[in-house]
């Protein structure tokens, strides 16, 4: 049965763990819809600097401090201003977890939706061409459709 | 050695997955890629190192329909059987 996960933290640890039980559910045959919405956003984007036009000030200073896609992720504990995440990957390359870049790609190539809330990324300036490639861009009335139909629903 | 370990270990004709070094979910992940290439009433023996796999891996089966057999423990690792039901 279907799952949906709305991931609205950016950091690296709470998208790490949406995304391992985004896995998980798909092995086990589940359908799965992710929301990104407001800081979760920052998992999706790409990690080049992609040329954008009509942006408000406020919105540059969004786009120019908020990280570029999952290696750039910050942790919500122990951050000791960027040595954090450098430590998390060491400890999970040495106990073989897959790194988040992979548990992407992987949730992509077993059909995981991602849907992009449209209303953050006006907020933050986000357009399309910043995000990854090939999801879907909808609001609250999408996501509480699919979570309709759903037998579990996270919010990390 | 449990009579059960002896059945395990005389099946013959399995298809063997190696998720060694791999943690969660990467076992589940593996079983889920090779159990299309499973005949219906085939076995899929998973190997393993990450401890977790001795709860995940019966609870997939069981949520995917087939039949968890049991599990034994070589050098270092875990050897865990299912037969494929549909």
């Amino acid at each position: 049965m279907k799952k949906t996960i709305i991931v609205f933290s950016g950091e690296f640890d709470k998208v790490t763990a949406a995304f391992v039980i985004a896995n998980g559910a798909a092995a086990m045959d589940d359908e799965v819809t992710m929301f990104f919405t407001f800081w979760g956003l920052n998992a999706l984007r790409k990690d080049m600097h992609v040329p954008t036009s009509g942006k408000t000030v406020l919105q540059k200073m969004f786009g120019a401090m908020m990280p570029r896609g999952p290696k750039k992720l910050t942790l919500s504990h122990m951050n000791f201003a960027g040595v954090g995440p450098k430590l998390m990957a060491k400890a999970m390359r040495d106990e073989n977890v897959m790194p988040l870049t992979e548990l992407i790609a992987t949730a992509r190539e077993q059909g995981v939706k991602f849907i992009a809330c449209t209303m953050s990324m006006d907020v933050m300036g986000l357009q399309k061409d910043e995000l990854l490639d090939g999801i879907e861009y909808a609001g609250v009335a999408t996501y509480l459709g699919e979570a309709d139909e759903a037998n579990v629903n996270l919010f990390i | 050695m449990s009579a059960q370990t002896e059945e395990l270990k005389a099946l013959t004709g399995t298809t063997v997955v190696d998720a060694r070094g791999t943690s969660c979910p990467g076992p589940i992940l593996a079983a889920k890629k090779a159990i299309g290439t499973v005949p219906v009433g085939g076995v899929m023996e998973v190997l393993a190192t990450d401890s977790g796999t001795l709860k995940d891996l019966p609870a997939w089966a069981k949520k995917m329909g087939h039949d968890f057999l049991g599990h034994y423990e070589d050098s270092g690792y875990l050897r865990l059987f299912l037969k494929k039901m549909k």
